[in-house]
Formats: C-alpha cells, structure tokens, sequence
C-alpha cells in the first residue's frame, strides 16, 4: 500500500490506509486535535515517528484538506460563503488574482460535491451550523486534497444535522476515495459507515474496527478502569464508567 | 482658516474652480485623494480582521509620537509613524488574539495619550500643534507632504496589491491558512505596520481622535452592501473618496474645521446605509439578508 501513514501515540501504533473512514474518539484533552496538527505539520511528535504518504508532515501539503474546530467566522462575517471556499485553491497565492474562472468552477464544484451549491452567494455570517460545516468542507475540499482532516465537524449540530453531513462526508470518501480522519465526540452519528475507530484515552489507544474496539473488553483496557459498552435498540452504543461518555444520544 | 471667506454661488463648477485656485485646497484635495483610497483599503481588511479599537489606539500611540516630534523640532509626520509602527509591530508579535485585549490596548492607549499631553506642556509652541494631531489640519498639507503622503501610499497600495489573497485567506480562515502553510506571524506583523503608515498619512487629514471615520466606517459601509471582497473595498474607497471631497468642499465655503465635515459624511452614509437596509429588511425580507436577525439558537436552526 502506498499510503501509509502511521503515528505512534505512547506505545501505541496505528495505520490508515488511503480511503478509510476513521473516527478519532476520546474525552477532551486526550491529544484529539494534536494528533491533527501533528499530521499537518503544525506539531512534531516528542517521540516516535509520523509519516503521512510516507513522508515527515510538512506544513502546507496540499494533498490534505482540513475543517478545524474553531474559525474566526461569526454573524458579523459578512462574506460570501464561495469566496471562502476558492481561497481554498487560491489563499496562499500572490497578487489580487481577479475573476479566475478557473478558480470559480473549482468553488462551486466543490460547494455541489457536499450538496450546498446554493450556498455559495450567501454570507457566511447568514449561514446556520449544519450549513457552515458544509462551506468548511468544500473550501478544504477544493484542492481536491487525498486526505480529509476533519476536527469536530460535528459539535454544534443536533442529531439529525449531523447525521445528514455524516452522510455527505461518506459519499466523499465513497466517491472520491479520500482518506477521512473524523474528531468526534458522539460515535453513535457515524458508527454505520466507518471502517476504523482511533480511540485516545488515559494516555493509550485502541485502534481497530468498530466493533472490535468499542466493546467493554477493549475500553477497560485502554482506560484502565471497568468500562462498559451497552447498546440500544437501534444500535446506539453508550459507553459507561469511563472518564467522559462518549454514546448517549440515540436517534 | 482658509484665508478670506469666499462666497458661495449655485454653480458647483465655478465653485470648484475658485477652490482649486488656492494652492493648500490643491494640496488638500490631492493629499486626501490618496489617503482617502488607502485608507478605504486599510479599512476593509481591518474590520475583517476585528482590528478597529486596535487602529483607534495606534492613532493614539502615535499621538505621542507626534506630539514628541513637535517637542524635538522634528516633522511630526516621523514621530507619528515611528510610534506607530512600533506600537504596530509591537501587536503583531503578540499574535491576532493579542490584538483583540481590550484591556491591555485601552490601558495602553490612555498612557500613550497622557505621553503626548506631557510633550506638548513641555513644548514651548502654539498649541495649534496639539491640536492638529488631534483633530487633523488638511489644509495645512505642504507640496513635500503631498509629495511624502503619495510615496507613503504606493508603498503601502503595492504591498497590499501582492499580498491581497494570503491576507484575505489568513483573515477569514486563520487556522486553515496556518496549515496551507501561511506565514501567519510575518502577515500579521506586515499588515500592522501597513495599517501603521496608513494611520500615519491619515492623521493629516482627520487626526488621532477622529481616525475612526476614514479607517474604519468607510469599510464598515462597505461590508453591510456587498459580501463580495473586492466590490467591498471598491465601496470602502468610495466612501471614504465622497466625505473627504464633500467635506473639504463645504468647508472651504463654510469655513468650519474640514475633519468634522469629513467625520459627520461618513457617519450619515452609515447611518443612511444601516437604516435603508433595516427598512428594506421590513418590506422584503429576502433583498437584504445581511442584516437578518440573529437568535440566540440562531446557529442551530437552518
């Protein structure tokens, strides 16, 4: 496989191979987001090592696209929702870079791929949580980037709104076969479609399938205390006994 | 202030005519063209980037400077931009949030103010100096301050010309831009001293304590008519272009002080603009989306 990309994370090692769907899963704290910057090139590992595409993270890869947890954009923002996604392509560029046609057809594309087209000329400051999720998305999607680094994508929206991105974040993976890391608090929105989970907690982590993972065995293990996974009727998981719940709401 | 009263007649063309006749109304006119645009510019990018009480304090930083030129004998344009530009840097350094205390830049500001008093007591000048700085003399613009207020400005228009892109990215998207591997500290750092000259050139005109009408609410306009970048620094400029012309214009026939003119322009284009827009948000509720009511839960609901 040429894409290789492996962390290690205190005697703990995990591999994504290209077009994976991973959950990142833990409570606050644990080192979510830093795994993130570290796979960015924002941060260097203290220990161990980290490739990405079989390479040291350099800062500025275009093949990765990133949505972080937090964004200076706010009701006071008062522009247009494609300008920011073309800035996807063209922010790091020199100059004014007028009108570039090519530049707009990338914008929209990319604002279609996450269903939010009509999206494009509003203001960003008009945009509700669900809608400035999918603007994130296109504008780290337009480079077509082979990896997708999404950090809590999923906080503020209710169940249902996260249920519907979950659904345009698997079509992309599906479609376009780019590796997806997913921070998340609530495993239970995404549990149907990942191929991975990278759960951090108490220092350790528990990488693997779904449900190899995510059972009372393997977390009682990783948080070192007794921990149990119960699932509901509708396949909901909540997870007890742990330092933080990471299950709960069900649909 | 501007020698005899010259009486005002209907024909707007003669007007300007007899205006133009009169070297410092040139001087003022082309000093405060280029300012005007720059400082239209400037704008945009301030408010964007949440930078107002930051510029306002900078004017005031720089008040000292100035006001510490006058004491040592030196153009007050060089204090102003050296305390500027300092007090600029200074807040790059520290990082974008860092720009954002309140508190810190406020108890910063007032101490800087209280500088400069000192150094105009300690002056043995006309306090005219004093109140120059404070509130702008446009007319008092000379043929090498037109000359130094040009180059300032191709300097700082050419710099934002190449850097528009990677500054509107690093604005808007911090955390991104950092990871598309944006020098964040080094834009931060060249935009504050850009907006330090900007503040420098456009104390002439308006002064330290009225910097706010044309850094800042010509882009403030800007922003609530159009949510397009380009368009909203067209508009900026223009805005800022009407209330200093309009403004040197009246008060070259109505004889009060040009910064208040330029001020009062500015305020009633926002005044007109957010008014015009609440009211056609009444009517019709779709044509004016940038001034949509916000609800608490607002971010949650579609």
């Amino acid at each position: 496989m040429g894409y290789r990309d492996k962390a290690v994370w205190r005697n703990a090692s995990f591999d994504i191979r290209r077009g994976e769907f991973v959950a990142v899963i833990g409570p606050n704290g644990a080192g979510k987001t830093t795994l993130f910057r570290m796979l960015l090139g924002l941060q260097r590992p203290t220990a161990g090592s980290l490739t990405v595409f079989g390479a040291t993270p350099r800062r500025g890869n275009p093949r990765i696209g990133y949505v972080p947890q937090r964004h200076t954009i706010d009701h006071d923002t008062h522009v247009a929702a494609d300008t920011l996604v073309r800035l996807g392509v063209s922010g790091t560029k020199w100059g004014l870079g007028v009108s570039l046609r090519r530049e707009k057809e990338a914008a929209n594309e990319a604002l279609e791929a996450v269903g939010a087209a009509e999206l494009g000329p509003k203001s960003l400051g008009a945009l509700s949580g669900g809608e400035l999720q999918r603007v994130f998305l296109a504008e780290a999607l337009v480079g077509n980037p082979e990896m997708l680094l999404l950090d809590e994508p999923l906080s503020n929206l209710d169940l249902r709104r996260s249920r519907d991105l979950v659904e345009v974040i698997h079509g992309l993976v599906q479609s376009r076969h780019v590796t997806t890391l997913l921070v998340a608090h609530d495993i239970n929105p995404l549990i149907q479609c990942l191929d991975k989970v990278i759960y951090i907690a108490n220092g350790n982590v528990a990488t693997g399938a779904p449900e190899t993972v995510l059972t009372s065995a393997s977390l009682t293990e990783l948080y070192g205390v007794p921990v149990e996974v119960l699932h509901d009727s509708r396949n909901n998981i909540v997870i007890v006994g742990g330092e933080d719940l990471h299950g709960g709401e069900s649909g | 202030m501007s020698g005899d009263p010259v009486q005002f007649s209907w024909n707007i063309i003669s007007d300007l005519r007899t205006m133009w006749e009169y070297g410092f109304m040139r001087n003022a006119f082309e000093a405060g063209t280029v300012i005007a645009i720059v400082a239209g510019i400037i704008g945009y990018f301030v408010v964007i980037r949440r930078l107002a009480f930051a510029t306002h304090a900078l004017g005031h930083v720089g008040f000292s400077g100035a006001a510490g030129a006058v004491l040592f004998g030196v153009n007050p344009v060089y204090g102003l931009l050296l305390f500027t530009s300092s007090g600029a840097a200074g807040m790059g350094l520290l990082g974008r949030r860092a720009s954002n205390r309140d508190l810190e830049i406020g108890t910063v500001l007032a101490f800087m103010l209280g500088l400069g008093l000192l150094f105009i007591n300690l002056y043995k000048g006309y306090a005219t100096e004093a109140y120059s700085i404070l509130f702008g003399e446009i007319l008092g613009i000379s043929d090498s301050g037109v000359v130094f207020t040009l180059e300032a400005s191709i300097v700082v228009l050419v710099a934002i010309a190449l850097l528009y892109r990677r500054l509107l990215f690093a604005s808007l998207d911090e955390d991104v831009a950092e990871a598309k591997g944006l020098p964040m500290l080094a834009l931060g750092v060249t935009f504050m001293i850009l907006l330090a000259v900007a503040i420098s050139i456009a104390v002439q005109v308006i002064g330290v304590l009225l910097i706010f009408a044309l850094m800042v609410t010509p882009a403030a306009v800007a922003v609530r008519v159009t949510k397009r970048p380009l368009h909203a620094v067209v508009i900026s400029i223009l805005v800022a272009l009407f209330a200093t012309w309009v403004g040197l214009f009246v008060q070259f026939y109505a004889q009060y002080p040009a910064s208040f003119f330029i001020v009062t322009i500015a305020f009633a284009t926002y005044v007109a603009v957010r008014a015009g827009q609440a009211i056609l948000a009444r009517l019709v509720p779709k044509i004016a989306p940038a001034v949509k009511p916000v609800t608490s839960t607002g971010r949650e609901s579609t």
